[in-house]
C-alpha cells in the first residue's frame, strides 16, 4: 500500500531518529511510503487569532499538493505538524469565507482544495489501518521487561475535534506498549504541557517542567519514556542535562520515540535508531533487557 | 491588589478588539475557575486565566498588555477543552498578545539568543517561538 508522508521541518534534522526509525517500520509493515515531493513548513503551530487567514495557506498547501499528486490522504509523525495541518483544513472546511479567500490567494496551485483530504498521524495509521493485533504478528523482538511510560503531551488530544484520543485519559500508545509487549506504565502528567516553545525564551520554565513530568514517570516505576513530538522530545530529553545541574539526585530517564520502540521490536538495524541524537544514553537500559 | 473600573473602561475598544481577535464572548464566563486549577503555567502567571478574562470583561488594558501571564501561556489547550462554558481561553492570551505584537511590540528579541544556544535548538522550537513571541 503506497502512502504519502509529510516530514515537517525537524524530522529532517534534529528528529532523525523519529524518522528513519519510522521509515524503517512501515517499510517493515509492508507500506511504500512516497514523501511529497515538494513540502514547505506547516508553521508549527496553528493561528488562534479569528481574522489570521494568512498562516493557514502554508499548511494547507502541503495538503494541496498531496492531492495534486494524486493522495487522498497523508501520514505524518510530528505531533505539531499533524494537529497544523488538521486544524488548518478544518478552519477551511468550517468556514466559507476563509476558505473562498484561500482559494483566491492559491494562486501557483493547479487545483483548488475541496478539503475532502485525510491527516493521519502514524498512530492512526497502526491503530486503524494496520491494527495493533496485525501489528503483534509480525514482532520478532518483544520488548519484555521494559517498562514504557507514554507522554502524550498536547497537540495529540487537543482539541477535542482534532485529536484521535480520549483527551483526558489517552490510551493509544500505552496499548501500543503493551502489543509490542513491553510494560505500559500510566503516570499522571502524560498529558500536562512541557511548556513547548517557552524552551528558546524561558529555558528555566520547562526544565522544572520537564523534571516534574519525568519525575512522576520514574516513580511510577518507567525505565523509559516514549513521545511523539519532536518538541517535547527535546525538552524532556536535552534539558536533563540541565535538571542535574539543579536538581544533583535527578536520575536521568532515557526518552525516546515510539516508532523507535517499534523498530526495535519488528527487527530493524541499529543504526536505523539513531541513538547518537540523544542527550540521555538509552543503550545501557535497552541492552540491559537484551534488546539491542 | 487596586484595581479601578470605569464604565469608560468597559466601552474600550480593547475589550471589542479582544472579542473580535479571539472569537470568544467575554460575558460567557462565569469565574468558576477550572482553567486555572488546570493550567500547567500558573507559576509563572502573575494574573491566573480566569482573572485574564475577568480583567478583559472589564477593560482592564494596561494591566492586561502589561502582564506575564500571555506570555506564559504555551497555547497547550487545557483550559479550552475542560471551560464548562466552552469559551477558549487560549484564543483570548493569543488576542492580547496579538494586539501587542501588531504594533511590533516583540516578545523575543533573537539578536539576545546567543549563537551557540541558537544552534542546539531543533528548528520546530524556534519556528514556533518566533511564530508566538514575534510579530
Amino acid at each position: 500500500m503506497k502512502i504519502a508522508y509529510y516530514p515537517g521541518c525537524t524530522l529532517k534534522a534534529h528528529g532523525k531518529n523519529f524518522e528513519e526509525s519510522a521509515l524503517c517500520t512501515l517499510k517493515e509493515l509492508g507500506f511504500e511510503v512516497i514523501e511529497l515531493p515538494r513540502w514547505n513548513c506547516c508553521g508549527t503551530v496553528f493561528s488562534l487569532t479569528a481574522d489570521d487567514v494568512i498562516h493557514h495557506v502554508a499548511p494547507l498547501r502541503n495538503l494541496i499538493r498531496a492531492k495534486d499528486a494524486g493522495f487522498n490522504s497523508v501520514v505524518t509523525l510530528c505531533a505539531m505538524c499533524y494537529n497544523t495541518l488538521k486544524r488548518s483544513k478544518a478552519r477551511y472546511e468550517e468556514n466559507p469565507d476563509i476558505r473562498d479567500k484561500i482559494n483566491r490567494f492559491m494562486d501557483e496551485e493547479k487545483i483548488n482544495f475541496n478539503g475532502s483530504f485525510k491527516i493521519l498521524h502514524y498512530l492512526e495509521l497502526i491503530r486503524d489501518e494496520v491494527k495493533l493485533e496485525n501489528l503483534a504478528f509480525k514482532i520478532v523482538k518483544p520488548l519484555k521487561g521494559l517498562k514504557v511510560a507514554s507522554y502524550y503531551g498536547c497537540l495529540l488530544v487537543r482539541p477535542r475535534e482534532i485529536g484521535f484520543d480520549d483527551m483526558e485519559n489517552p490510551t493509544i500508545m500505552d496499548k501500543l506498549v503493551d502489543t509490542l509487549q513491553a510494560d505500559s506504565v500510566d503516570f499522571p502528567y502524560k498529558t500536562e504541557c512541557c511548556g513547548a516553545y517557552q524552551t528558546v525564551d524561558k529555558p528555566q520554565v520547562v526544565i522544572l517542567r520537564a523534571a516534574q513530568i519525568l519525575k512522576s514517570a520514574r516513580e511510577r516505576g518507567a525505565e523509559i519514556v516514549e513521545v511523539s513530538c519532536p518538541l517535547c522530545f527535546f525538552n524532556l530529553d536535552y534539558r536533563q542535562k540541565e535538571i542535574q545541574q539543579i536538581e544533583a539526585d535527578f536520575k536521568p530517564i532515557p526518552v525516546l520515540y515510539f516508532t523507535q520502540l517499534i523498530a526495535i521490536a519488528l527487527g530493524c538495524p541499529e543504526n536505523s535508531l539513531r541513538f547518537d541524537l540523544h542527550e540521555v544514553d538509552p543503550r545501557p537500559i535497552l541492552k540491559q533487557k537484551g534488546l539491542i | 491588589m487596586k484595581v479601578n473600573i470605569s464604565q469608560k473602561k468597559i466601552r474600550d475598544s480593547f475589550v471589542q478588539k479582544v472579542q473580535e481577535l479571539s472569537g470568544q464572548n467575554l460575558l460567557v464566563c462565569y469565574q468558576c475557575g477550572k482553567c486555572s486549577a488546570g493550567c500547567p503555567a500558573v507559576s509563572e502567571m502573575d494574573i491566573l486565566p480566569n482573572q485574564v478574562i475577568r480583567f478583559a470583561q472589564l477593560g482592564l488594558k494596561e494591566e492586561l498588555l502589561n502582564c506575564r501571564a500571555i506570555w506564559a501561556c504555551a497555547s497547550c489547550l487545557t483550559c479550552n477543552v475542560r471551560c464548562p462554558k466552552g469559551i477558549k481561553i487560549a484564543e483570548v492570551m493569543e488576542a492580547i498578545r496579538q494586539i501587542l505584537l501588531r504594533q511590533r511590540l516583540d516578545h523575543v528579541d533573537i539578536n539576545k539568543i546567543p549563537p551557540e544556544k541558537r544552534k542546539e535548538f531543533p528548528a520546530i522550537a524556534l519556528i514556533s517561538n518566533f511564530r508566538k513571541f514575534t510579530s
